[in-house]
């Protein structure tokens, strides 16, 4: 087995020096009875060709969106990442290092983590932001109970144009956590009246700008509602990229931003591993969930970084943690953080404008195709269409002819029939003219 | 390399390192952080021409600037690559964290998963497109639960912990929908730190159960606490201080007698897998860390994986989504709509879980093989008990000389007198070339140090550790605590100052003030 360095020379002399004749001896506190006597019903070992052969096959099986025009978004998006990026974090000290617990000889991964959460705080436009989260869904319910800490209050607003997986994954998390959730219905046509939902009773509303149905939302109105009753708001992105290009949330008077970075250094691989971006305001930091790099200086006075304000988590504070959260996405947020330091300033508005620019173009293509609405009047780089017949079945047939033309909303709000004929449309800086050409013809042919 | 026979003499310290200009030592670059060397006015990404389109972004436009600088792209891999030289990694040596597992990271699994068939598909895309993905989770799904001898897994949650508060909550789906609201989780005082906090977040009162003098839970202790209040127990096994939990099954059957159910803390999983299947000692889920036993990276804190395998009682309360094999045809479930999904708990994640984490794993687990993971565990705990026997003479065990699994738990009576605390000690290591080991955990135990050395380490590295971990030892007993609390000298930073760090928190780069400003 390549993997293990010890011979069965080293193995007897270490039992030797153990004192027990054999290796079972040390397992003897495993009851005898229930003991595996031999080896489990699985394939025994493979070289590294069989391996490579085996699960390249698996993959061969799947539709890579390189392959094909890809407008899928809604929540994940595929960006082009510069090569540097990967070869990066590919680095051993990088990939194979743990959790920094000894800041002496991780300064590494302690200063990119406080680089990270810099870039993160001055794209929300926010005081604070964490080290990272599972993803933005995870970050989002994470969000709604530290409102739920900070007010004493128990009821969370959920806005309907939130991610339908992230309103799922809050419901879940608040339901089980004792806590009340007032989901307000779907909102495709941007017309929900969510200042209305907000009252004396509310810890915090979510809401998501781009919305789930790529509505740019004014959140300030609903920040001054939610403030003149106690109530924080907590903003929602799921495509970072679009802070590059639009007023960030922090400036519109959120108090706490979650959102997903994907987009920003990772792959979509199926779902994940994600970057969950967290930020808030300085007085709330204290309740803040995960992890946080903070500067400090070392025995000779040099400036150094370690993980701090451990007291809130849960290896000291165990029942009276402020989350049961133990990791972070670390190495995601490396590949955010080297691909935010090549993008820049200049370079996120650029890509920005880009992806921008695309979507513009790819509305007009689609919009132009007899029986095809674009329900948007201003989005980012992702939009929804209303279409005649089932956008499920639709995408299936667009498939089948080569294009993954966007996510049929009703594959997410399945129990809304009102719903059925919609598509989110999602497009990126690596659409072409040609690939927006081949979604409308594409269309065209199956409607 | 001598490896055998190092002088275990004090030696006298190295003198300071001299003083250079740039404060550089060689290799090790002092390097500033982004915002004190990027600019403004650069980017390292080249991008195509926006096609001429008016904007769509009505009044939401960006007015206000970000302030994120840039470095182009030859000075970011200089950047980073400085910085990742700061950084101790398995790659560079052992890192013989207790209960955190650092092993081998087969560099077979980075090209796995960045296949473009794994890496470049998109959990929205249609499941007629991702046949090989839905293939690729059964598959791991297979092999975890032939592994367990459970009945069920669910792959999204995201990592360890999640999977603790998946787990968790089966077990109150399953009790509610019974119509039994129980209000307590028992939680031995060796558990992990996340176990209680789970428990907590669930809206239940934690009630300890203390450890017996040899280290693990007696069940009479169970016994006691148990009554139709208790929800589940969560039990780590092989614990936190390196030992099997010799009465588990008995526990089980107390627990499982009270209607309550029992939730396995599967993070040690790595010193058992194919000597015993935890679904035969009575558990009713558990979540596994793919990085521990798996060896998915851990690049710096995450991202993790945390499965999560049921019993048949707890199955169909799993979340969504999860593949669903019958008949040898894997399905994908993704809501509760769908057959059998009816009284899962809901969802825990946006999408899939860590898909990426999976084909590493799957990549792991091939590789190996049933011979080979058996195997793995067996080094594990043969490398953990060579360790502990091989310092077992002048370091100090709370348990006795007893055998461990795939940790050695330490105290440090051993230090007692010398002036040298755990902590110095640690450092000490550093010095040396070695990460310390996991310090002050478990609670348990008085100044705890907990070494698991995993199957990746030789008995040539096992070797030299312990012979410098013996050194060590002598130097403190002689009198040379001065040195202890100079430690480390060599590494790029000195001892840190965490209390600063927490006292007044500095979280983010903050522009320095310009003189003329402050001057007002």
């Amino acid at each position: 087995m390549r993997y293990l360095p010890n011979t069965d020379e080293d193995r007897a002399a270490m039992l030797a020096k153990i004192g027990v004749p054999s290796i079972d001896d040390l397992f003897a506190d495993i009851p005898a009875a229930r003991r595996l006597k031999g080896l489990v019903d699985l394939p025994t070992t493979k070289s590294e060709i069989e391996v490579e052969r085996t699960l390249g096959k698996m993959a061969a099986k799947n539709t890579a969106a390189a392959s094909v025009p890809f407008f899928v978004g809604a929540g994940a998006y595929r960006h082009h990442v510069p090569a540097s990026v990967d070869h990066l974090i590919q680095r051993s000290e990088f990939l194979t290092s743990y959790t920094p617990y000894q800041p002496e000889i991780a300064q590494g991964t302690l200063q990119y983590l406080f680089e990270f959460q810099t870039q993160v705080a001055n794209l929300t436009a926010m005081e604070v932001a964490n080290a990272s989260m599972y993803d933005g869904s995870t970050a989002t319910a994470e969000a709604v109970l530290m409102a739920h800490r900070l007010t004493k209050r128990r009821k969370a607003v959920l806005s309907g144009g939130l991610h339908p997986q992230y309103r799922s994954v809050v419901e879940t998390v608040s339901r089980m956590a004792g806590d009340a959730i007032v989901p307000l219905p779907a909102d495709p046509g941007n017309t929900e009246d969510i200042l209305a939902s907000i009252d004396a009773d509310t810890s915090c509303v979510v809401v998501q700008s781009p919305s789930f149905y790529g509505h740019l939302i004014d959140l300030r109105p609903i920040a001054e509602k939610a403030h003149s009753v106690g109530a924080l708001l907590v903003a929602v992105f799921t495509e970072v990229v679009a802070l590059g290009a639009i007023e960030p949330p922090g400036a519109q008077g959120a108090d706490i931003v979650v959102g997903e970075g994907q987009s920003i250094g990772n792959p979509l691989t199926f779902g994940g591993p994600y970057v969950g971006l967290f930020a808030t305001r300085q007085k709330f930091v204290r309740q803040m969930p995960g992890r946080l790099c903070g500067e400090t200086v070392d025995a000779e006075g040099k400036r150094g970084f370690v993980l701090t304000l451990s007291t809130r988590e849960q290896h000291i504070r165990r029942d009276k943690a402020t989350s049961n959260i133990c990791t972070n996405s670390g190495l995601c947020a490396l590949a955010f953080t080297i691909h935010m330091t090549l993008l820049g300033e200049l370079g996120l508005s650029r890509l920005a404008a880009l992806n921008h620019a695309n979507a513009v173009a790819l509305a007009e293509s689609l919009s132009e195709v007899p029986g095809v609405t674009v329900l948007n009047e201003a989005f980012f780089n992702e939009f929804t269409i209303r279409i005649p017949g089932d956008a499920a079945i639709v995408i299936e047939k667009l498939a089948a002819r080569g294009v993954l033309g966007g996510v049929p909303v009703s594959r997410l709000e399945h129990d809304n029939p009102a719903l059925r004929d919609l598509i989110v449309v999602a497009a990126t800086e690596i659409n072409t003219e040609a690939d927006r050409a081949a979604y409308a013809q594409a269309l065209k042919e199956v409607l | 390399m001598l490896t055998e026979g190092r002088p275990t003499q004090p030696t006298a310290p190295n003198a300071a390192p001299a003083k250079t200009f740039t404060s550089n030592r060689a290799l090790q670059i002092e390097e500033p952080l982004l915002f004190e060397i990027g600019r403004r006015d650069v980017t390292g990404v080249d991008l195509p021409e926006s096609p001429k389109t008016g904007s769509k972004l009505g009044a939401f436009a960006r007015k206000t600037a970000i302030d994120l600088p840039a470095l182009s792209e030859p000075e970011t891999m200089r950047h980073y690559v400085r910085l990742s030289q700061k950084n101790y990694a398995i790659d560079a040596g052992i890192y013989p964290l207790g209960s955190c597992t650092m092993k081998h990271n087969p560099r077979l699994n980075e090209k796995m998963a960045r296949l473009p068939g794994f890496a470049d598909i998109h959990p929205l895309q249609p499941i007629s497109t991702v046949p090989g993905a839905v293939e690729l989770i059964a598959e791991m799904g297979r092999w975890l639960l032939e592994l367990t001898g459970l009945h069920t897994v669910a792959v999204s949650p995201k990592a360890g912990a999640h999977g603790e508060l998946c787990g968790m909550m089966a077990i109150k789906a399953a009790l509610e929908a019974r119509g039994d609201r129980r209000s307590i989780v028992l939680v031995p005082e060796s558990a992990h730190g996340t176990n209680p906090a789970t428990a907590a977040l669930l809206g239940y009162k934690v009630v300890d159960v203390p450890a017996r003098e040899d280290g693990t839970v007696d069940p009479e202790e169970v016994k006691k606490r148990l009554s139709p209040e208790v929800a589940a127990i969560m039990l780590t096994n092989p614990n936190t201080c390196g030992l099997f939990e010799r009465d588990v099954a008995a526990i089980a059957d107390a627990v499982h007698a009270a209607g309550a159910f029992f939730y396995a803390d599967g993070a040690n999983f790595n010193a058992i897998v194919g000597k015993v299947k935890p679904g035969d000692l009575g558990v009713d889920a558990m979540h596994i860390n793919l990085h521990k036993t798996f060896s998915t990276p851990h690049g710096g804190g995450g991202p993790g994986a945390g499965p999560v395998v049921f019993s048949a009682a707890l199955a169909p309360y799993a979340p969504v989504p999860y593949v669903h094999v019958a008949a040898g045809k894997a399905t994908f479930i993704e809501t509760r709509r769908e057959e059998g999904a009816e009284k899962s708990f809901g969802r825990m994640t946006a999408f899939h879980g860590q898909m990426g984490m999976f084909v590493r794993a799957l990549s792991y687990m091939l590789a190996h093989g049933a011979d080979g993971m058996k195997q793995a565990s067996e080094d594990a705990v043969l490398n953990a008990n060579y360790i502990r026997a091989g310092l077992a003479d002048v370091m100090s065990q709370p348990f006795g000389n007893r055998a461990c699994m795939h940790e050695a738990l330490f105290d440090d009576h051993f230090l007692d007198g010398t002036g040298v605390t755990t902590l110095d000690f640690a450092k000490a290591m550093i010095d040396e070339g070695f990460h310390p080991m996991t310090m002050y955990f478990p609670l348990v135990v008085h100044g705890a140090l907990l070494i698991e050395p995993t199957e990746s380490e030789s008995k040539a590295s096992l070797d030299l550790f312990v012979a410098t971990l013996r050194d060590l030892v002598m130097r403190a007993k002689n009198g040379e605590a001065e040195a202890f609390h100079q430690a480390p000298q060599f590494a790029p930073r000195r001892r840190l100052d965490e209390t600063r760090a927490a006292r007044s928190p500095k979280l983010k780069w903050e522009r320095p003030q310009p003189y003329s400003e402050a001057a007002e």
